[in-house]
Formats: C-alpha cells, sequence, structure tokens
C-alpha cells in the first residue's frame, strides 16, 4: 500500500465506488486513525461533510434525568488537569472544546462557527497557521461572555510550566494570537500537517479566563473552580464527590438550539464493570454504562434481558506483545535491558519470525475477547486491494519449527531447541488480568510444540504500570524477553503513537525509563520516515508514510499485533447516544435523548 | 480518675506518633506511583510528571517528607489528594454521613439482635431457641459480606426488582419520599453487614453470659426468691457485659473505616471506597489521613473500653 494506491482509493470515493465509511474503515485496519483519513478526504477535495447525528426533541428540556454510571468515577473536573478518559469524560459535562471528532474522523463545530478549511480560509496553505473562528453569542455557565481572549488565556494557562497541565502536549509548539473577538490564529512554528490537536477533542476542553486568571502557573490547584466548573456546555454544575458522583442540571441558556434534552444528569462511579454492565443492560436502573472491560460472554447473557444494548465502537487501543531487542539478563552499568546489550536469540529474524507464527489470535478472539477484542487488521470488513500483505497474519506451528530449523536452532535432549549454547527459553510478563493470562497461555503452548520455552510471569496491574525508576518489574524497564499490554492510540492523529520506535525514545535508566521506546527496536529508516511524516503537508503523502513506518515494524516484528480493543459501552434500548472512538464518551452530551 | 485520663491520653500520643511513622516509611516504600497513568501515555511529555513530582514534593528524601506531613498535620492541615488535589479532610467530611448512616446503622441493628438473642439463648443453653440460633449465627459468621451481597444482589434486585443495588448519595426526592427511597437503598448493605456482625457478637455474648450464669451470686439472687428478669439484667448481664464491651470497642472504629468489599459491591460512597481507590492509586496523603483518623479512634475507643468497665465494675479502679 503506497502513496499510488492511496490516491487510487481516494479516486473510488470519489467515483462512489467505495463509500467514505468504507475508506475510513479500511485506513484504520492498516493502523491509521479515522480523522486522518477523513483529512486525506478532505484534501483530495473529496467533499466531507459530518453526518447530522438524529435529533427529534422540538424543545428543551422534559427528559427527565440521565443517570450515566462510570464505574471508575471522575475524580478531578479540571480538563488540563485530566489524564485519564474518566477525567476527560467528566469535564465534558460541563466545558466544550472549539471542535470535536465524530465516529468517521470528522470534525464537528462545537465553540467554533465552522470549521477551519483552505477554501474558507481558516488554514494557511503552507500549513503554518490555523484560524478559527469562534461561535458568537455563547455564554459561560454565570453569564460571562466567551471572547477569543479566553482561547488565547487557555494557551497561556497550559503552556505555563508550573500549571503541571497534562495537555501541555498540543499546546506547548503553538501560539495562540487573537484576531478579534470571536476569531483566534494558532501558528505553529513550523509547518504542521496535523493542525487539528490544539482547542480540539478531548485536550481542546476550553476553561474561562475570569475564573482561572488568577490560578495560572504555581497556585493553579488553589483554583476554586477545579472543583465547581463554569463551562459553556450543555449542564450546569450542580455537585461533585470525586470518585463518588458528579451532578448537573440542564443549562438554560445553551447555544445550541432545543439541547439539552435531559433536565438534569448524574454520573456515578464505583464499583465494578460487570455490576455497571448488569445496572444498565438487566435491571435497567441506569441509562448509560462506560468502559465495560467484561467478557463478552457476560454481555451477551446480559443482553438477554431485553432492557439495553451493547455499543462497540472502533478506537485505537491494541493488545500487542513486544520483543525485546536488548539483553534483559545482562547487567550493564547497573541496568539491565541496556541499550548497550543484544538480545542473544530475539535478534535473530528466524525466531522473530516463529515466534510471530506462534501466536493463535483468531483463538485470542474467539475464546477469550469475543466481540471486545478484534483479531488484527484483516478482520475489518476492508476491500480486498487494501489489505497489505505484511499486515497478514498467521498461525502455524509446521512453518515456525521449520523456519527455526532451517536457522539452525537443534532441539536438546530436553525439547528446548539451542544454539551454539544458547537456548530458546524466554520470559514472557503481562499484568495481572484473567484474559492476558488466558492469552499467555495460549501462546505458552504453541511456543512449546515448536521448541521454544517459555516462563509465563505475571506482575499486578499497579506495579507493572507505574513509572517507578527503581522497580525492575515496571513494563518501561522490560528486564524480561516477552511482554505484552494495550497500548492506547489517545490521538486523532498517529504522528505521536509512532514515537514510539524512534531511536532517540529509548527508554533507558538516563532518562528514568520515560523513554517512549521500550521494544529497544533502532531503526534508521524507520527514523527518517518519522521525520518526513512531520513535515510532510499532503495527509495522502502522509499517511502513506505511517504505513511504510507500521509496515517496517510488522515485517522486522518489533511489536506481535494480538486484538485491537475497540471501546465497549452499554446503553438502554430507548436511549439515543452518539458516541465516537476518537473523543469522549461525554463528547455528544448535547445530542442525547430519549425515545418516549 | 481525671490524672488516670491524662496519663492514658499523654501515653497516647507517642504511639500515635510511631503508628503514623510506620504508616508513612510503609507507603513510601511501597511500590507504585501516583502519577503512573502519566507515564504511560505518549501524549503527555515526561516534563509534566517531573513538575507535578516537584510541585508536590514526592522527590525529597522520605524524612523531610515525613516531617513536612507531620508539621502541617499539627496545624491541622491535612494536605490533599495528588489524585483530584481536593483537600484530605474535605474528601473524608464528605464521605463520612454516608459512612456513619449505614455501617452505623449495620452496628445498632447487629446490637439489637445479637444481646437478646445471646442472652435469652444462654439463659436456656440448649433449648429449641438456642439451637435454631446457634445455627443462625454459624450461617451467619461462615457467609462472607461479598457472597450474602451477591445473593441479595441476584434475588432482590435482578430477580425480584424490589431494591436498587446502585447506592446514590444524592437522592433527589424529599420528605417521606426520601427517606422510603433511603431506606430501600440502605437496606441491602445495612442487612448484610449486620447479619454478619451479630452472628459474631451472639456467640460471643451467648459464651459470656453463660460464664456468669453460674456464679453462685446468681444461685444466691435466686435462691432469694428475686424476680428472673431482675436476676438475669441486673445480676447476670450486667456482670456478662464486661468482655463484651471491649470487644465492641474495639469494632466500633470501623463504623468510621467503612466496609470495604460492601461498599464497592453496593457502590456505598463511603470512607471505605475511599480508603481502596485512594490505595489502588496510590494517593498517599488519602491514605495516610483516613489510616491516621483510624488509628487515633482506635486508640480513643480502647480509653472508652476502660471507663466503661469502672461503670460496669465499681470494684476496678483507676489509678
Amino acid at each position: 500500500m503506497n502513496e499510488q494506491d492511496l490516491r487510487g482509493l481516494i479516486e473510488d470515493v470519489r467515483r462512489g465506488k467505495l463509500s467514505r465509511r468504507g475508506f475510513t474503515r479500511a485506513m484504520v485496519a492498516l493502523g491509521l486513525t479515522a480523522p486522518l483519513a477523513t483529512q486525506m478526504l478532505m484534501h483530495s477535495g473529496v467533499a466531507v461533510a459530518a453526518e447530522k447525528p438524529v435529533y427529534k426533541p422540538t424543545k428543551r428540556g422534559g427528559g427527565g434525568a440521565l443517570k450515566v454510571l462510570w464505574w471508575q468515577g471522575p475524580t478531578l473536573l479540571n480538563p488540563h488537569f485530566a489524564v485519564g478518559t474518566k477525567d476527560q469524560d467528566g469535564s465534558r459535562l460541563f466545558y466544550e472544546p472549539l471542535a470535536g471528532w465524530d465516529p468517521d474522523g470528522n470534525l464537528v463545530p462545537v465553540l467554533a462557527a465552522e470549521i477551519p478549511t483552505v477554501d474558507n480560509g481558516g488554514l494557511a496553505e503552507d500549513g503554518t497557521s490555523v484560524t478559527w473562528k469562534l461561535k458568537q453569542g455563547v455564554k459561560w455557565h454565570d453569564g460571562h461572555p466567551f471572547t477569543a481572549d479566553d482561547c488565547v488565556f487557555n494557551w497561556e494557562y497550559v503552556t505555563d510550566p508550573a500549571t503541571a497541565a497534562v495537555t501541555i502536549g498540543s499546546y506547548q509548539d503553538v501560539k495562540v494570537v487573537k484576531v478579534d473577538d470571536h476569531t483566534i490564529r494558532v501558528e505553529f512554528k513550523k509547518p504542521s500537517p496535523f493542525w487539528a490537536d490544539a482547542f480540539v477533542g478531548s485536550v481542546g476542553m476550553v476553561i474561562p479566563k475570569h475564573l482561572y486568571e488568577p490560578y495560572k502557573g504555581a497556585k493553579s490547584r488553589e483554583a476554586p473552580a477545579n472543583l465547581a466548573p463554569v463551562g459553556t456546555g450543555p449542564y450546569l454544575f450542580v455537585d461533585f464527590k470525586p470518585g463518588d458522583v458528579v451532578q448537573g442540571k440542564l443549562n438554560p441558556d445553551y447555544h445550541m438550539p432545543n439541547r439539552p434534552y435531559f433536565d438534569t444528569i448524574e454520573m456515578k462511579g464505583g464499583g465494578d464493570a460487570v455490576s455497571a454492565a448488569r445496572a444498565v443492560l438487566q435491571t435497567g436502573e441506569y441509562d448509560f454504562a462506560w468502559n465495560l472491560q467484561v467478557e463478552d460472554e457476560i454481555l451477551k447473557r446480559l443482553e438477554t434481558s431485553g432492557k439495553g444494548r451493547v455499543e462497540i465502537l472502533p478506537a485505537g487501543s491494541i493488545e500487542h506483545i513486544q520483543l525485546n531487542n536488548t539483553d534483559p539478563w545482562t547487567e550493564v552499568d547497573g541496568e539491565r535491558s541496556s541499550i548497550k546489550t543484544k538480545h542473544p536469540f530475539l535478534t535473530d529474524p528466524a525466531v522473530r519470525q516463529a515466534l510471530n507464527l506462534l501466536v493463535d489470535r483468531a483463538s485470542v478472539q474467539q475464546y477469550i475477547y469475543g466481540r471486545t477484542g478484534i483479531a488484527t487488521a484483516n478482520y475489518v470488513n476492508a476491500p480486498e486491494k487494501v489489505v497489505s500483505k505484511n499486515t497478514h497474519y498467521e498461525f502455524n506451528v509446521d512453518k515456525a519449527i521449520k523456519l527455526l530449523d532451517e536457522a539452525g536452532w537443534k532441539p536438546g535432549a530436553d525439547g528446548v531447541r539451542a544454539k551454539n549454547g544458547v537456548k530458546l527459553k524466554a520470559v514472557y510478563q503481562t499484568s495481572i488480568n484473567a484474559p492476558r493470562q488466558k492469552t499467555q497461555a495460549i501462546v505458552k503452548q504453541a511456543c512449546q510444540k515448536a521448541g521454544i520455552e517459555v516462563e509465563i510471569k505475571s506482575v499486578t496491574a499497579s506495579v507493572f504500570f507505574s513509572s517507578d525508576v527503581a522497580n525492575l518489574d515496571t513494563y518501561p524497564h522490560f528486564a524480561c524477553d516477552l511482554q505484552m499490554y494495550t497500548t492506547t492510540m489517545t490521538q486523532p492523529d498517529p504522528g505521536v503513537f509512532m514515537r514510539q520506535f524512534l531511536s532517540s525514545e529509548v527508554a533507558s535508566k538516563a532518562n528514568k525509563f520515560q523513554g517512549r521506546n521500550i521494544t529497544r527496536w533502532q531503526s534508521e529508516e524507520y527514523d527518517k520516515l518519522h521525520q518526513a511524516s512531520e513535515k510532510e503537508l499532503d495527509p495522502v503523502k502522509r499517511a502513506a508514510l505511517f504505513i511504510a513506518m507500521n509496515d517496517l515494524l510488522i515485517k522486522n516484528v518489533v511489536v506481535i499485533p494480538v486484538v485491537g480493543r475497540p471501546s465497549v459501552a452499554a446503553a438502554a434500548n430507548n436511549l439515543h447516544a452518539p458516541l465516537s472512538g476518537w473523543d469522549n464518551n461525554t463528547y455528544a452530551l448535547q445530542d442525547w435523548y430519549r425515545d418516549s | 480518675m481525671s490524672r488516670y485520663l491524662i496519663r492514658r491520653l499523654l501515653i497516647a500520643v507517642p504511639s500515635l506518633l510511631g503508628i503514623s511513622l510506620v504508616l508513612f516509611t510503609m507507603l513510601a516504600l511501597a511500590p507504585g506511583d501516583p502519577f503512573g497513568e502519566l507515564a504511560t501515555n505518549p501524549a503527555i511529555p515526561p516534563s509534566v510528571q517531573a513538575s507535578l513530582r516537584l510541585k508536590f514534593g514526592l522527590d525529597d528524601p522520605i524524612p523531610v517528607r515525613y516531617l513536612h506531613w507531620l508539621t502541617a498535620m499539627a496545624h491541622g492541615d491535612w494536605g490533599f489528594s495528588f489524585v483530584s488535589r481536593m483537600d484530605v479532610d474535605k474528601l473524608i467530611l464528605q464521605r463520612l454521613p454516608t459512612t456513619i448512616g449505614v455501617i452505623g446503622a449495620s452496628q445498632i441493628v447487629a446490637l439489637l439482635i445479637a444481646l437478646p438473642v445471646g442472652v435469652y439463648a444462654a439463659t436456656r443453653p440448649y433449648s429449641i431457641f438456642d439451637q435454631i440460633a446457634s445455627t443462625f449465627a454459624l450461617m451467619g459468621f461462615s457467609l462472607p459480606p461479598f457472597f450474602t451481597g451477591l445473593v441479595f444482589i441476584l434475588v432482590f434486585s435482578v430477580g425480584l426488582n424490589w431494591f436498587p443495588f446502585v447506592f446514590r448519595s444524592d437522592l433527589s426526592a424529599s420528605g417521606l419520599a426520601w427517606w422510603w427511597e433511603e431506606f430501600k437503598q440502605c437496606l441491602m448493605p445495612i442487612t448484610v453487614l449486620a447479619t454478619f456482625q451479630a452472628a459474631t457478637w451472639t456467640r460471643f455474648v451467648r459464651s459470656a453470659v453463660l460464664d456468669v450464669i453460674r456464679l453462685d451470686y446468681v444461685t444466691t439472687a435466686r435462691s432469694k426468691g428475686l424476680p428472673e428478669s431482675g436476676v438475669v439484667l441486673k445480676h447476670i448481664v450486667r456482670n456478662a457485659l464486661i468482655p463484651v464491651v471491649t470487644l465492641i470497642a474495639l469494632q466500633l472504629p470501623i463504623v468510621f473505616s467503612g466496609a470495604i468489599v460492601t461498599e464497592q459491591i453496593f457502590r456505598v460512597p463511603g470512607i471505605g471506597s475511599l480508603l481502596i481507590s485512594a490505595i489502588l492509586a496510590n494517593d498517599t496523603p488519602v491514605i495516610m489521613g483516613v489510616t491516621f483518623v483510624f488509628a487515633c479512634l482506635v486508640v480513643l475507643f480502647n480509653l472508652m473500653a476502660d471507663l466503661i468497665y469502672g461503670w460496669l465494675d465499681p470494684r476496678i479502679s483507676y489509678r
């Protein structure tokens, strides 16, 4: 799949041979995101108008109470401090960005009057700036008008390092200028292909200047509005108990007509995913439940009660196995898996290929994840010619054995293969989580047949995912041969996500294991491709670059993708709740309504 | 008496200091990191985590951090949660009414069951009533609350649809309707907790009363021709209560700490669920706040138990 193929596909969309949704799905299958796919179409002059979600109510309010269940409740309501989706989702009840991402990857204006394009003059041709026109007549919940000053202030607030805002990554490389009271210009230091980052989606929620100005920088924690948000959103703040409940009531001055439908909203936290699913699907006590990491079999059984439905949305999370390129068993300068070492057998391409053949993804999907884990790209209904040969997967023990035999790995007396005194014995770690342990068992069994001895190790999630520099069991230390977890593509653009394989990002003692390259794989070719993608302004060429990077990873078996994890939610049967895998669960809360 | 009280309170100070030191050191040495989630997110630059650690003083050596915490605590400043950035005392106060309401009520219910049943069973040992009470008690404390909790949910929420199983701290009704809703949602968690507690206490009361009932002064009282109710209440129960008081006093601080498992099952926003989520998030100031208050309460209730002995048995004197 190169640039030419992509252009061909776009042409098919233009002629109507391929639907836009089909194109988007094909791009997602290639490891790209829906927002990027839409960008490609827009850039190529294919008209993309976001489909307006159906909204039937003809007046504001009258919908009673909306009760939603987030089994890990929001713990803070300042969007610039919100790390997890739970906090972002909670903040989105009250705060709004200039634009959000719909499920097909289209930008939908929220506080912006329109989406900037080259045609309407919003996007600079040279990719150095984007001009946002703000909606007029929008009011903060306390009656103050929303203006360009608020947007400029948000940029100042976030970029002050003393504020310690987690959204800083999206704002630090831009400059925000006020053009007039309802227009701002975001200027990039260098031509930037991905312009819809600052002020968009989950990192884009805007907080009011008049309440936060005294609390910029070191005093950011003390702002009273941190615990009692005043935003522009569909609901007014009522009460907040961290981890327990967030309450809101209808905003009579909301800037979209006939919205919101519900008079009050309650977001309840606590408990576990299974009982959250039960409360929506079986007893109907609640209208909506978020992030149901529950075995599919249980979900199916609960669904038979007929009170609610399970909503499965494609998103950018992938459960994958990483192969260590460095030697975890030799200590160099007090550091295991040091970049100065080479892994004794995982650097042999034959062993890597064999391991790739030994992961039975189909069984993992069929017996463990069901609808909640889709085995790699090829399961997606994509047109035949899109399926890249490199992303094809296969489970074949005999082929793996043949590969190992040819490479000179001979079985020893104990059945374990060896070459030059190096035995194929690997330690395979992951966090404690039932589906992961089952996956480990499936992989171990197949490896055993092929003469690779696999020792299984499970680490408590709170330790595995911590950034404790002193603890060898965390995933960035990677003090073993193989490890498995899910990475989440939190951003609509793969640019940041793909940094995980840059040579300069290798995790090491020197950078306190904060480097993003955990596999410690280094490739000049990859680095060059990534560099090019940061400059390339043509979305189609850029997509081709990302695909090339992705193919490099798969060809070299840097990681073995196991299953893609869509986001799973449950909703009451009569609830209309537009959701998007590229934005927060509550991104379109103003459009939620109930059939009466 | 007052000298005794002052001495006991003074002894409490070093033990509380010791407890806080041990707690703090253990939390500081335990693996985990309040900002782990920042590290796993590729969109957040590592500098954010570094500046947060600096801002919250996490990079200081442990003794310095402990002294900071101690001096702040002495000034009445409990610190703030790393996760929600809210003051710890506020977080605890938010959850106190629910905790005391639900857990407190369950303890009272347990006591109201355990005392009469235990005493009555002991006055008629091996009668049918005693047998039935013993059987139920055995069942009660053999079944863990998480099991009975789930069974209750399956039967009364899913099966019969009588009660909600998600506890709401923000009921919108008012007046009588509010009380009815509150009653409905409290019934299952209180019953689960109370049956477990009552079962243990019933066995305990029964054996304490049995110990006393055979003593000579009880026989004397009976032979004087005193009415049976007087003998039981004035001579037996009052003396049998001493060990029972110790047990209950030691368990009462649990009312504050909450019931972690039961709170999780019914989503009761009590201090137990606050504690468990703080532990999972490595939110040290909150864990310190909750456990330290808990330690203070244990010390205090111990003292109260000692004082109640004197009232129950005037032979015990305080020096």
